[in-house]
Protein backbone atom coordinates (compact mmCIF):
# COMPACT_ATOMS: atom_id res chain seq x y z
CA UNK A 1 0.00 0.00 0.00
CA UNK A 2 1.63 3.27 -1.26
CA UNK A 3 0.95 6.13 1.42
CA UNK A 4 -0.23 9.39 -0.64
CA UNK A 5 1.81 12.47 1.10
CA UNK A 6 -0.16 15.32 -0.13
CA UNK A 7 1.64 19.11 -0.40
CA UNK A 8 -0.26 21.78 1.71
CA UNK A 9 -1.02 23.55 -1.76
CA UNK A 10 -2.76 20.58 -3.03
CA UNK A 11 -4.48 20.28 0.92
CA UNK A 12 -5.78 23.34 0.01
CA UNK A 13 -6.34 22.83 -3.29
CA UNK A 14 -8.71 19.75 -2.70
CA UNK A 15 -10.82 21.94 -0.07
CA UNK A 16 -11.91 24.37 -2.52
CA UNK A 17 -12.72 21.56 -4.70
CA UNK A 18 -14.39 19.92 -2.29
CA UNK A 19 -16.37 23.53 -1.72
CA UNK A 20 -17.40 23.48 -5.38
CA UNK A 21 -15.40 26.34 -5.67
CA UNK A 22 -14.31 26.91 -9.19
CA UNK A 23 -10.50 26.87 -10.15
CA UNK A 24 -9.55 29.78 -12.13
CA UNK A 25 -6.57 30.08 -14.92
CA UNK A 26 -3.92 32.10 -12.30
CA UNK A 27 -4.79 29.65 -9.37
CA UNK A 28 -1.83 27.05 -8.23
CA UNK A 29 -3.32 23.47 -9.59
CA UNK A 30 -1.43 20.03 -9.43
CA UNK A 31 0.40 19.40 -12.62
CA UNK A 32 -1.89 16.08 -13.20
CA UNK A 33 -5.22 18.29 -12.88
CA UNK A 34 -3.55 20.95 -15.61
CA UNK A 35 -2.26 17.72 -17.77
CA UNK A 36 -5.62 16.17 -17.76
CA UNK A 37 -7.92 19.20 -18.36
CA UNK A 38 -5.73 19.72 -21.58
CA UNK A 39 -6.32 16.32 -22.90
CA UNK A 40 -9.83 16.15 -21.83
CA UNK A 41 -10.52 19.37 -23.35
CA UNK A 42 -8.50 19.40 -26.06
CA UNK A 43 -9.96 16.17 -27.48
CA UNK A 44 -13.31 17.90 -26.74
CA UNK A 45 -11.65 20.92 -28.87
CA UNK A 46 -10.86 18.46 -31.75
CA UNK A 47 -13.73 16.43 -31.45
CA UNK A 48 -16.11 19.24 -32.42
CA UNK A 49 -13.71 20.14 -35.42
CA UNK A 50 -13.30 17.36 -36.79
CA UNK A 51 -16.83 16.44 -36.52
CA UNK A 52 -17.53 18.92 -38.63
CA UNK A 53 -16.27 17.13 -41.80
CA UNK A 54 -19.56 14.39 -42.16
CA UNK A 55 -21.75 16.67 -41.48
CA UNK A 56 -19.76 19.27 -43.67
CA UNK A 57 -20.19 16.07 -46.57
CA UNK A 58 -23.68 16.47 -46.55
CA UNK A 59 -23.54 20.38 -47.31
CA UNK A 60 -23.86 20.32 -50.99
CA UNK A 61 -26.36 17.81 -51.06
CA UNK A 62 -28.72 19.34 -48.50
CA UNK A 63 -32.11 18.56 -49.75
CA UNK A 64 -33.83 22.03 -49.35
CA UNK A 65 -32.76 25.18 -48.56
CA UNK A 66 -33.87 25.60 -45.23
CA UNK A 67 -32.01 22.59 -44.39
CA UNK A 68 -28.84 23.63 -46.01
CA UNK A 69 -29.05 27.17 -44.03
CA UNK A 70 -29.83 24.94 -40.94
CA UNK A 71 -26.99 22.69 -41.51
CA UNK A 72 -24.36 25.60 -42.43
CA UNK A 73 -25.43 27.53 -39.23
CA UNK A 74 -25.15 23.97 -36.98
CA UNK A 75 -21.50 23.11 -38.93
CA UNK A 76 -20.49 27.09 -37.80
CA UNK A 77 -21.12 26.71 -34.26
CA UNK A 78 -19.63 23.19 -34.22
CA UNK A 79 -16.67 24.89 -35.45
CA UNK A 80 -17.26 28.00 -32.84
CA UNK A 81 -17.61 25.28 -30.10
CA UNK A 82 -13.99 24.44 -31.11
CA UNK A 83 -12.60 27.60 -30.91
CA UNK A 84 -13.65 28.39 -27.30
CA UNK A 85 -12.32 25.08 -26.34
CA UNK A 86 -9.15 25.45 -27.72
CA UNK A 87 -8.97 29.00 -26.30
CA UNK A 88 -10.11 27.77 -22.54
CA UNK A 89 -7.62 25.27 -23.14
CA UNK A 90 -4.82 27.71 -24.25
CA UNK A 91 -5.55 29.16 -20.23
CA UNK A 92 -3.83 26.06 -19.51
CA UNK A 93 -0.90 27.45 -20.64
CA UNK A 94 -0.34 25.29 -24.01
CA UNK A 95 -0.84 26.92 -27.72
CA UNK A 96 -3.28 26.07 -29.95
CA UNK A 97 -0.82 24.76 -32.34
CA UNK A 98 0.55 22.42 -30.04
CA UNK A 99 -2.66 20.59 -29.67
CA UNK A 100 -3.45 20.46 -33.32
CA UNK A 101 -0.07 18.51 -33.51
CA UNK A 102 -0.49 16.68 -30.85
CA UNK A 103 -4.04 15.73 -33.12
CA UNK A 104 -1.82 15.00 -36.18
CA UNK A 105 0.60 13.24 -34.87
CA UNK A 106 -1.91 10.95 -32.82
CA UNK A 107 -1.26 11.65 -29.74
CA UNK A 108 -4.45 13.67 -28.89
CA UNK A 109 -7.71 11.76 -29.86
CA UNK A 110 -11.41 13.00 -30.85
CA UNK A 111 -14.63 11.18 -30.16
CA UNK A 112 -14.38 7.97 -32.40
CA UNK A 113 -18.08 8.30 -33.41
CA UNK A 114 -16.72 10.82 -35.72
CA UNK A 115 -14.98 7.83 -37.70
CA UNK A 116 -17.93 6.67 -39.13
CA UNK A 117 -19.17 7.58 -42.56
CA UNK A 118 -22.47 9.91 -43.07
CA UNK A 119 -23.87 7.76 -45.71
CA UNK A 120 -27.06 9.19 -46.14
CA UNK A 121 -28.96 11.95 -45.31
CA UNK A 122 -31.06 10.37 -42.75
CA UNK A 123 -27.66 10.39 -41.07
CA UNK A 124 -27.63 13.89 -40.41
CA UNK A 125 -30.39 13.45 -38.83
CA UNK A 126 -29.51 10.64 -36.51
CA UNK A 127 -25.83 12.33 -35.93
CA UNK A 128 -27.97 15.44 -34.58
CA UNK A 129 -30.40 13.36 -32.51
CA UNK A 130 -28.09 10.95 -30.69
CA UNK A 131 -24.51 12.29 -31.16
CA UNK A 132 -25.40 15.77 -30.06
CA UNK A 133 -27.78 14.21 -27.99
CA UNK A 134 -25.26 12.08 -26.12
CA UNK A 135 -22.66 15.33 -26.10
CA UNK A 136 -24.95 16.99 -24.72
CA UNK A 137 -26.00 14.77 -22.09
CA UNK A 138 -22.15 14.54 -21.23
CA UNK A 139 -21.61 18.38 -21.21
CA UNK A 140 -25.01 19.42 -18.90
CA UNK A 141 -22.83 17.76 -16.36
CA UNK A 142 -19.81 19.65 -17.49
CA UNK A 143 -21.19 23.05 -16.83
CA UNK A 144 -20.22 21.89 -13.13
CA UNK A 145 -16.79 21.21 -13.75
CA UNK A 146 -14.35 22.19 -11.10
CA UNK A 147 -12.27 24.54 -14.38
CA UNK A 148 -13.97 27.79 -14.50
CA UNK A 149 -12.99 28.44 -18.00
CA UNK A 150 -14.17 25.07 -19.29
CA UNK A 151 -17.66 25.19 -17.04
CA UNK A 152 -18.65 28.42 -18.83
CA UNK A 153 -17.98 27.20 -21.91
CA UNK A 154 -20.24 23.95 -21.50
CA UNK A 155 -23.05 26.55 -20.92
CA UNK A 156 -23.11 28.56 -23.72
CA UNK A 157 -22.18 25.05 -25.78
CA UNK A 158 -24.93 23.55 -24.47
CA UNK A 159 -27.27 25.96 -25.62
CA UNK A 160 -26.25 25.37 -29.36
CA UNK A 161 -26.51 21.55 -29.14
CA UNK A 162 -29.63 21.45 -27.67
CA UNK A 163 -30.92 23.02 -30.87
CA UNK A 164 -28.58 20.82 -32.84
CA UNK A 165 -30.08 18.16 -31.05
CA UNK A 166 -34.17 18.95 -31.98
CA UNK A 167 -32.93 19.83 -35.86
CA UNK A 168 -31.39 16.17 -35.83
CA UNK A 169 -34.51 14.73 -34.35
CA UNK A 170 -37.23 16.90 -36.74
CA UNK A 171 -34.78 15.46 -39.62
CA UNK A 172 -35.62 11.86 -37.98
CA UNK A 173 -39.23 13.03 -37.67
CA UNK A 174 -40.55 14.26 -40.98
CA UNK A 175 -38.55 11.16 -43.02
CA UNK A 176 -40.18 8.98 -40.30
CA UNK A 177 -43.10 10.53 -41.70
CA UNK A 178 -42.63 10.45 -45.46
CA UNK A 179 -42.36 7.64 -47.58
CA UNK A 180 -41.35 4.16 -46.89
CA UNK A 181 -37.82 4.76 -48.28
CA UNK A 182 -37.50 7.10 -46.40
CA UNK A 183 -38.57 5.60 -43.00
CA UNK A 184 -35.85 2.81 -44.45
CA UNK A 185 -33.48 5.54 -44.09
CA UNK A 186 -34.29 7.00 -40.83
CA UNK A 187 -34.41 2.70 -39.49
CA UNK A 188 -31.26 2.42 -41.05
CA UNK A 189 -29.55 5.51 -39.84
CA UNK A 190 -30.51 4.82 -36.25
CA UNK A 191 -29.12 0.89 -36.74
CA UNK A 192 -25.74 2.40 -37.30
CA UNK A 193 -25.30 5.54 -35.28
CA UNK A 194 -27.25 3.78 -31.63
CA UNK A 195 -24.18 1.57 -30.66
CA UNK A 196 -21.23 3.91 -31.44
CA UNK A 197 -23.35 6.44 -29.84
CA UNK A 198 -23.59 4.53 -26.41
CA UNK A 199 -19.82 4.18 -26.58
CA UNK A 200 -19.41 7.34 -26.95
CA UNK A 201 -19.60 7.88 -23.06
CA UNK A 202 -16.55 5.87 -22.68
CA UNK A 203 -16.01 2.86 -20.89
CA UNK A 204 -17.63 1.17 -18.12
CA UNK A 205 -16.64 3.03 -14.61
CA UNK A 206 -14.40 -0.20 -13.45
CA UNK A 207 -12.71 -0.16 -16.93
CA UNK A 208 -12.34 3.84 -17.02
CA UNK A 209 -8.47 5.03 -16.77
CA UNK A 210 -8.89 8.17 -15.96
CA UNK A 211 -12.22 7.92 -14.13
CA UNK A 212 -11.25 7.75 -10.22
CA UNK A 213 -9.04 11.23 -10.01
CA UNK A 214 -11.44 12.83 -12.44
CA UNK A 215 -14.50 12.52 -10.41
CA UNK A 216 -12.50 13.34 -6.91
CA UNK A 217 -10.97 16.90 -8.89
CA UNK A 218 -14.37 17.32 -9.98
CA UNK A 219 -13.65 17.30 -13.40
CA UNK A 220 -15.88 14.91 -14.04
CA UNK A 221 -19.05 14.96 -12.13
CA UNK A 222 -20.63 11.88 -12.87
CA UNK A 223 -19.77 8.23 -14.46
CA UNK A 224 -19.85 6.98 -17.42
CA UNK A 225 -22.14 4.89 -17.26
CA UNK A 226 -24.85 7.29 -15.15
CA UNK A 227 -24.43 9.22 -17.79
CA UNK A 228 -25.07 6.28 -20.94
CA UNK A 229 -27.72 5.39 -18.61
CA UNK A 230 -29.48 8.63 -18.63
CA UNK A 231 -29.19 8.84 -22.44
CA UNK A 232 -30.42 5.60 -23.21
CA UNK A 233 -33.65 6.12 -20.90
CA UNK A 234 -34.03 9.50 -22.51
CA UNK A 235 -33.27 8.42 -26.22
CA UNK A 236 -35.72 5.06 -26.34
CA UNK A 237 -38.71 7.17 -25.72
CA UNK A 238 -37.73 9.84 -28.55
CA UNK A 239 -37.52 6.64 -30.68
CA UNK A 240 -40.67 5.52 -30.18
CA UNK A 241 -42.79 8.67 -30.39
CA UNK A 242 -41.26 8.40 -34.01
CA UNK A 243 -41.82 4.90 -34.45
CA UNK A 244 -38.27 3.80 -34.95
CA UNK A 245 -36.72 0.66 -33.35
CA UNK A 246 -33.61 0.90 -31.07
CA UNK A 247 -31.97 -1.85 -32.54
CA UNK A 248 -31.23 -4.07 -29.42
CA UNK A 249 -33.69 -7.18 -28.82
CA UNK A 250 -32.44 -7.10 -25.40
CA UNK A 251 -33.99 -3.50 -24.85
CA UNK A 252 -36.12 -4.18 -21.58
CA UNK A 253 -37.58 -1.45 -18.80
CA UNK A 254 -36.68 -2.80 -15.51
CA UNK A 255 -39.00 -1.55 -13.25
CA UNK A 256 -36.54 -2.39 -9.79
CA UNK A 257 -34.21 0.00 -11.64
CA UNK A 258 -36.41 2.22 -12.77
CA UNK A 259 -34.30 2.69 -16.15
CA UNK A 260 -34.04 0.50 -19.20
CA UNK A 261 -31.63 -2.62 -19.40
CA UNK A 262 -29.62 -3.07 -23.09
CA UNK A 263 -27.18 -5.38 -24.03
CA UNK A 264 -24.08 -5.80 -24.18
CA UNK A 265 -22.19 -3.00 -25.89
CA UNK A 266 -19.45 -4.92 -28.33
CA UNK A 267 -16.24 -3.62 -26.85
CA UNK A 268 -13.73 -4.68 -29.16
CA UNK A 269 -15.57 -2.45 -31.63
CA UNK A 270 -14.81 0.30 -29.73
CA UNK A 271 -10.87 -0.76 -29.31
CA UNK A 272 -10.90 -1.17 -32.37
CA UNK A 273 -12.42 2.69 -34.04
CA UNK A 274 -10.20 4.36 -30.87
CA UNK A 275 -6.98 2.61 -32.17
CA UNK A 276 -7.51 3.87 -35.69
CA UNK A 277 -9.43 0.92 -37.64
CA UNK A 278 -12.95 2.59 -37.52
CA UNK A 279 -14.29 3.07 -41.17
CA UNK A 280 -12.73 6.60 -41.59
CA UNK A 281 -9.87 7.16 -39.58
CA UNK A 282 -7.55 7.56 -41.97
CA UNK A 283 -9.74 9.95 -43.80
CA UNK A 284 -10.70 12.43 -41.19
CA UNK A 285 -7.03 12.66 -39.84
CA UNK A 286 -5.49 12.83 -43.77
CA UNK A 287 -7.93 15.40 -44.24
CA UNK A 288 -6.93 17.78 -41.34
CA UNK A 289 -3.38 17.27 -42.07
CA UNK A 290 -3.84 18.23 -45.51
CA UNK A 291 -6.10 20.94 -45.39
CA UNK A 292 -3.40 22.78 -42.38
CA UNK A 293 -0.68 21.89 -45.31
CA UNK A 294 -2.55 23.48 -47.96
CA UNK A 295 -3.68 26.67 -45.58
CA UNK A 296 -0.15 27.14 -44.98
CA UNK A 297 0.52 30.04 -47.39
CA UNK A 298 -2.40 31.62 -46.35
CA UNK A 299 -1.07 31.54 -42.83
CA UNK A 300 2.57 32.74 -43.94
CA UNK A 301 1.11 35.57 -46.20
CA UNK A 302 -1.06 36.95 -43.00
CA UNK A 303 2.29 37.02 -41.34
CA UNK A 304 4.34 38.44 -44.04
CA UNK A 305 1.48 40.59 -44.26
CA UNK A 306 1.16 41.92 -41.04
CA UNK A 307 5.16 42.19 -40.12
CA UNK A 308 5.67 44.58 -43.31
CA UNK A 309 2.82 46.79 -41.96
CA UNK A 310 4.68 47.27 -38.65
CA UNK A 311 7.94 48.06 -39.87
CA UNK A 312 6.44 50.29 -41.95
CA UNK A 313 4.85 51.97 -39.27
CA UNK A 314 7.91 51.78 -37.61
CA UNK A 315 9.78 53.31 -39.87
CA UNK A 316 7.02 56.58 -40.38
CA UNK A 317 7.23 56.91 -36.90
CA UNK B 1 -45.31 48.63 -68.04
CA UNK B 2 -43.54 45.51 -67.09
CA UNK B 3 -45.35 42.33 -66.83
CA UNK B 4 -45.24 39.47 -64.40
CA UNK B 5 -43.70 36.88 -66.40
CA UNK B 6 -40.41 39.74 -66.72
CA UNK B 7 -40.55 40.61 -63.00
CA UNK B 8 -40.22 36.90 -62.15
CA UNK B 9 -37.68 36.09 -64.76
CA UNK B 10 -35.54 39.56 -63.34
CA UNK B 11 -35.66 37.74 -59.61
CA UNK B 12 -34.83 34.57 -60.49
CA UNK B 13 -31.56 35.52 -62.07
CA UNK B 14 -31.10 37.35 -58.78
CA UNK B 15 -31.42 34.28 -57.01
CA UNK B 16 -29.51 31.94 -59.16
CA UNK B 17 -26.52 34.13 -58.33
CA UNK B 18 -27.22 34.15 -55.04
CA UNK B 19 -27.76 30.08 -54.64
CA UNK B 20 -24.39 29.62 -56.76
CA UNK B 21 -22.67 31.45 -55.25
CA UNK B 22 -23.24 30.37 -51.85
CA UNK B 23 -23.00 26.74 -53.02
CA UNK B 24 -19.85 27.94 -54.16
CA UNK B 25 -18.26 29.40 -50.54
CA UNK B 26 -20.09 26.60 -48.80
CA UNK B 27 -17.27 24.35 -49.98
CA UNK B 28 -15.06 25.62 -47.76
CA UNK B 29 -16.56 24.24 -45.25
CA UNK B 30 -14.02 22.07 -43.05
CA UNK B 31 -11.47 23.17 -46.05
CA UNK B 32 -10.29 26.89 -44.79
CA UNK B 33 -6.64 27.84 -44.31
CA UNK B 34 -7.83 28.33 -40.34
CA UNK B 35 -10.70 27.50 -38.30
CA UNK B 36 -11.93 30.92 -37.98
CA UNK B 37 -11.69 31.63 -41.65
CA UNK B 38 -13.48 28.61 -41.87
CA UNK B 39 -15.76 29.69 -39.79
CA UNK B 40 -16.05 33.05 -41.79
CA UNK B 41 -16.29 31.48 -45.13
CA UNK B 42 -19.64 29.45 -44.38
CA UNK B 43 -21.26 32.20 -42.82
CA UNK B 44 -20.97 34.80 -46.01
CA UNK B 45 -21.90 30.90 -47.68
CA UNK B 46 -24.99 31.35 -45.78
CA UNK B 47 -25.52 35.21 -46.56
CA UNK B 48 -26.06 34.50 -49.75
CA UNK B 49 -28.34 30.73 -49.47
CA UNK B 50 -30.46 32.91 -47.36
CA UNK B 51 -30.79 35.72 -49.90
CA UNK B 52 -31.52 32.76 -52.56
CA UNK B 53 -34.16 31.73 -50.38
CA UNK B 54 -35.94 35.12 -50.45
CA UNK B 55 -35.60 35.89 -54.11
CA UNK B 56 -36.37 32.38 -55.01
CA UNK B 57 -39.46 32.44 -52.43
CA UNK B 58 -40.25 36.10 -54.15
CA UNK B 59 -40.37 34.09 -57.23
CA UNK B 60 -42.55 31.68 -56.35
CA UNK B 61 -45.27 34.40 -55.15
CA UNK B 62 -45.05 36.34 -58.72
CA UNK B 63 -45.52 32.46 -60.02
CA UNK B 64 -48.26 31.74 -58.08
CA UNK B 65 -48.37 28.18 -59.45
CA UNK B 66 -47.77 26.26 -56.49
CA UNK B 67 -44.04 26.19 -56.77
CA UNK B 68 -41.62 26.70 -53.75
CA UNK B 69 -38.35 28.35 -53.17
CA UNK B 70 -37.12 24.54 -53.32
CA UNK B 71 -38.29 24.24 -57.01
CA UNK B 72 -36.40 26.70 -58.31
CA UNK B 73 -33.07 25.44 -56.56
CA UNK B 74 -33.43 21.63 -57.23
CA UNK B 75 -36.01 21.16 -60.27
CA UNK B 76 -34.32 22.72 -62.98
CA UNK B 77 -31.33 21.82 -65.80
CA UNK B 78 -28.28 23.67 -66.10
CA UNK B 79 -29.81 25.58 -68.98
CA UNK B 80 -32.55 26.93 -66.81
CA UNK B 81 -30.10 28.58 -64.51
CA UNK B 82 -29.21 31.83 -65.43
CA UNK B 83 -26.76 33.12 -63.11
CA UNK B 84 -23.79 35.05 -64.27
CA UNK B 85 -21.16 32.55 -65.01
CA UNK B 86 -18.53 34.35 -62.78
CA UNK B 87 -20.14 32.94 -59.45
CA UNK B 88 -20.12 29.32 -61.02
CA UNK B 89 -16.55 28.63 -61.11
CA UNK B 90 -15.21 25.78 -59.03
CA UNK B 91 -13.95 27.50 -55.69
CA UNK B 92 -10.26 27.00 -56.73
CA UNK B 93 -7.89 28.07 -54.12
CA UNK B 94 -8.29 30.29 -51.27
CA UNK B 95 -6.74 32.97 -53.18
CA UNK B 96 -9.16 32.35 -56.61
CA UNK B 97 -12.35 31.95 -54.00
CA UNK B 98 -10.77 35.73 -52.10
CA UNK B 99 -10.54 37.52 -55.55
CA UNK B 100 -13.74 36.21 -56.94
CA UNK B 101 -15.52 37.40 -53.88
CA UNK B 102 -13.66 40.64 -53.72
CA UNK B 103 -14.67 41.52 -57.82
CA UNK B 104 -18.30 40.38 -56.74
CA UNK B 105 -18.67 42.01 -53.32
CA UNK B 106 -18.09 45.77 -55.20
CA UNK B 107 -20.23 45.00 -57.87
CA UNK B 108 -22.72 43.58 -55.68
CA UNK B 109 -22.15 46.69 -52.78
CA UNK B 110 -23.75 49.35 -55.71
CA UNK B 111 -25.81 46.82 -57.00
CA UNK B 112 -27.61 46.42 -54.08
CA UNK B 113 -27.11 50.38 -53.04
CA UNK B 114 -29.54 50.61 -56.11
CA UNK B 115 -32.00 48.23 -55.77
CA UNK B 116 -32.79 49.50 -51.92
CA UNK B 117 -34.34 52.28 -54.02
CA UNK B 118 -36.49 49.91 -56.35
CA UNK B 119 -40.32 50.88 -56.79
CA UNK B 120 -40.71 46.89 -56.25
CA UNK B 121 -40.81 46.94 -52.19
CA UNK B 122 -40.26 43.32 -51.71
CA UNK B 123 -36.77 43.42 -54.20
CA UNK B 124 -36.05 47.00 -52.48
CA UNK B 125 -36.55 45.09 -48.95
CA UNK B 126 -34.23 42.28 -49.57
CA UNK B 127 -32.28 44.78 -51.17
CA UNK B 128 -31.82 46.70 -47.68
CA UNK B 129 -30.89 43.14 -45.72
CA UNK B 130 -28.19 41.97 -48.43
CA UNK B 131 -26.62 46.02 -48.59
CA UNK B 132 -25.65 45.59 -45.09
CA UNK B 133 -23.99 42.16 -45.67
CA UNK B 134 -22.26 43.05 -48.55
CA UNK B 135 -20.73 45.91 -46.46
CA UNK B 136 -19.59 43.54 -44.60
CA UNK B 137 -18.56 41.09 -47.29
CA UNK B 138 -16.74 44.15 -48.73
CA UNK B 139 -14.61 44.84 -45.81
CA UNK B 140 -13.40 41.00 -45.35
CA UNK B 141 -12.52 40.53 -48.86
CA UNK B 142 -10.76 43.90 -49.85
CA UNK B 143 -8.78 43.41 -46.80
CA UNK B 144 -7.45 39.53 -48.00
CA UNK B 145 -7.04 41.63 -51.34
CA UNK B 146 -4.56 43.45 -49.56
CA UNK B 147 -2.90 40.79 -47.18
CA UNK B 148 -2.35 38.39 -50.16
CA UNK B 149 -1.26 40.42 -52.42
CA UNK B 150 1.09 42.42 -50.08
CA UNK B 151 1.93 38.70 -48.12
CA UNK B 152 4.46 36.73 -49.49
CA UNK B 153 5.74 35.96 -53.68
CA UNK B 154 3.65 32.73 -53.24
CA UNK B 155 0.84 34.48 -52.13
CA UNK B 156 1.00 37.40 -54.31
CA UNK B 157 1.61 35.31 -57.16
CA UNK B 158 -1.38 33.02 -56.49
CA UNK B 159 -3.76 36.05 -56.16
CA UNK B 160 -2.34 37.85 -59.08
CA UNK B 161 -2.96 34.34 -61.11
CA UNK B 162 -6.60 34.29 -59.91
CA UNK B 163 -7.22 37.69 -60.85
CA UNK B 164 -5.97 37.08 -64.44
CA UNK B 165 -8.55 33.95 -64.52
CA UNK B 166 -11.63 35.59 -63.21
CA UNK B 167 -11.33 38.95 -65.27
CA UNK B 168 -12.61 38.13 -68.53
CA UNK B 169 -15.85 37.25 -66.49
CA UNK B 170 -16.58 40.36 -64.65
CA UNK B 171 -17.52 41.53 -68.17
CA UNK B 172 -20.78 39.98 -67.44
CA UNK B 173 -21.92 41.86 -64.44
CA UNK B 174 -22.36 45.17 -66.84
CA UNK B 175 -23.95 43.61 -69.10
CA UNK B 176 -27.90 44.92 -69.91
CA UNK B 177 -30.44 42.58 -72.23
CA UNK B 178 -33.42 43.89 -72.97
CA UNK B 179 -35.05 42.56 -69.96
CA UNK B 180 -32.27 44.67 -67.64
CA UNK B 181 -33.57 47.43 -69.99
CA UNK B 182 -36.77 46.92 -69.35
CA UNK B 183 -36.61 46.51 -65.37
CA UNK B 184 -34.26 49.94 -64.92
CA UNK B 185 -36.95 52.10 -67.43
CA UNK B 186 -39.09 50.94 -64.96
CA UNK B 187 -37.44 51.34 -61.46
CA UNK B 188 -37.36 48.22 -60.74
CA UNK B 189 -33.93 46.78 -61.88
CA UNK B 190 -30.51 48.30 -61.83
CA UNK B 191 -29.03 50.22 -64.71
CA UNK B 192 -25.81 47.90 -64.03
CA UNK B 193 -23.51 49.34 -66.85
CA UNK B 194 -23.82 52.46 -64.89
CA UNK B 195 -21.74 50.72 -62.38
CA UNK B 196 -18.95 50.02 -64.22
CA UNK B 197 -17.00 52.66 -63.99
CA UNK B 198 -16.66 53.61 -60.52
CA UNK B 199 -16.38 49.63 -60.18
CA UNK B 200 -13.46 49.89 -62.21
CA UNK B 201 -11.79 52.68 -60.55
CA UNK B 202 -12.65 50.98 -56.40
CA UNK B 203 -10.95 47.94 -58.44
CA UNK B 204 -8.03 49.47 -59.91
CA UNK B 205 -7.59 51.31 -56.29
CA UNK B 206 -7.38 47.85 -53.98
CA UNK B 207 -5.30 45.95 -57.11
CA UNK B 208 -2.33 48.86 -57.00
CA UNK B 209 -2.75 49.21 -52.90
CA UNK B 210 -2.12 45.37 -53.13
CA UNK B 211 0.55 45.57 -55.36
CA UNK B 212 -1.67 43.63 -58.07
CA UNK B 213 -1.91 44.23 -61.74
CA UNK B 214 -4.91 45.28 -63.17
CA UNK B 215 -5.18 42.50 -66.39
CA UNK B 216 -5.90 43.80 -70.12
CA UNK B 217 -9.35 43.14 -71.46
CA UNK B 218 -8.47 41.20 -73.71
CA UNK B 219 -10.67 37.95 -73.44
CA UNK B 220 -14.24 37.95 -72.14
CA UNK B 221 -16.73 35.04 -71.56
CA UNK B 222 -20.46 35.41 -71.05
CA UNK B 223 -23.70 33.56 -71.80
CA UNK B 224 -25.13 32.88 -67.93
CA UNK B 225 -28.67 35.04 -68.38
CA UNK B 226 -29.02 33.12 -71.55
CA UNK B 227 -28.53 29.91 -69.90
CA UNK B 228 -25.07 29.01 -71.31
CA UNK B 229 -22.92 28.07 -68.79
CA UNK B 230 -19.19 26.43 -68.09
CA UNK B 231 -19.22 22.57 -67.61
CA UNK B 232 -18.82 23.12 -64.07
CA UNK B 233 -21.67 23.77 -63.49
CA UNK B 234 -24.27 20.49 -64.07
CA UNK B 235 -21.44 19.40 -61.97
CA UNK B 236 -22.56 21.83 -59.18
CA UNK B 237 -26.40 20.53 -60.02
CA UNK B 238 -25.85 16.88 -59.55
CA UNK B 239 -24.40 17.31 -56.31
CA UNK B 240 -26.62 19.94 -55.14
CA UNK B 241 -30.13 18.62 -56.39
CA UNK B 242 -29.04 14.56 -56.13
CA UNK B 243 -31.78 14.12 -53.30
CA UNK B 244 -34.40 15.50 -54.70
CA UNK B 245 -33.59 14.08 -57.71
CA UNK B 246 -33.19 10.68 -56.45
CA UNK B 247 -36.14 10.60 -54.32
CA UNK B 248 -38.65 12.87 -55.89
CA UNK B 249 -41.70 14.61 -54.42
CA UNK B 250 -41.24 14.03 -50.60
CA UNK B 251 -41.08 16.05 -47.63
CA UNK B 252 -38.12 16.50 -45.86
Amino acid sequence: MSVEVKSEQEVVFQKRIDAEEKIEPKDWMPEKYRQTLIRQMSQHAHSEVIGMQPEGNWLTRAPTLHRKCILLAKVQDEGGHGLYLYSAAETLGISRDELVKALHDGVAKYASIFNYPALTWADIGAIGWLVDGAAIVNQISLQRTSYGPYARSMVRICKEESFHQRQGYQIMMTLTQGSHEQKAMAQDALDRFWWPSLMMFGPHDAESAHSAQSMKWKIKRQSNDELRQKFIDQSVKQADVIGLKIPDPALKWNTDRGHYDIGEIDWSEFARVIKGDGPCNRQRLQHHNRIHAEGAWVRDAVAAYEAKHKQRSTKAA
Amino acid sequence: MIDKQQLKEFVLRLGDDSLVLGHRLSQWSSNGPFLEEDLALTNVALDYVGRARMFYGYTAEIAADGSTEDSYAYNRDCRDFTNLLIHELPRGDFAFTMARQYLVDEFNLAYMERLKLSRDKTLAAIAEKAYKEDLYHLRRSTSWILRLGDGTTESHDRLQNAIDDLWGYTTELFEMDELDQEMSKANVGVDVASLQPEWIRQVTATLSKATLTVPADDWVVTGGRKGIHTEALGHMLSDMQFLQRAYPGQQW
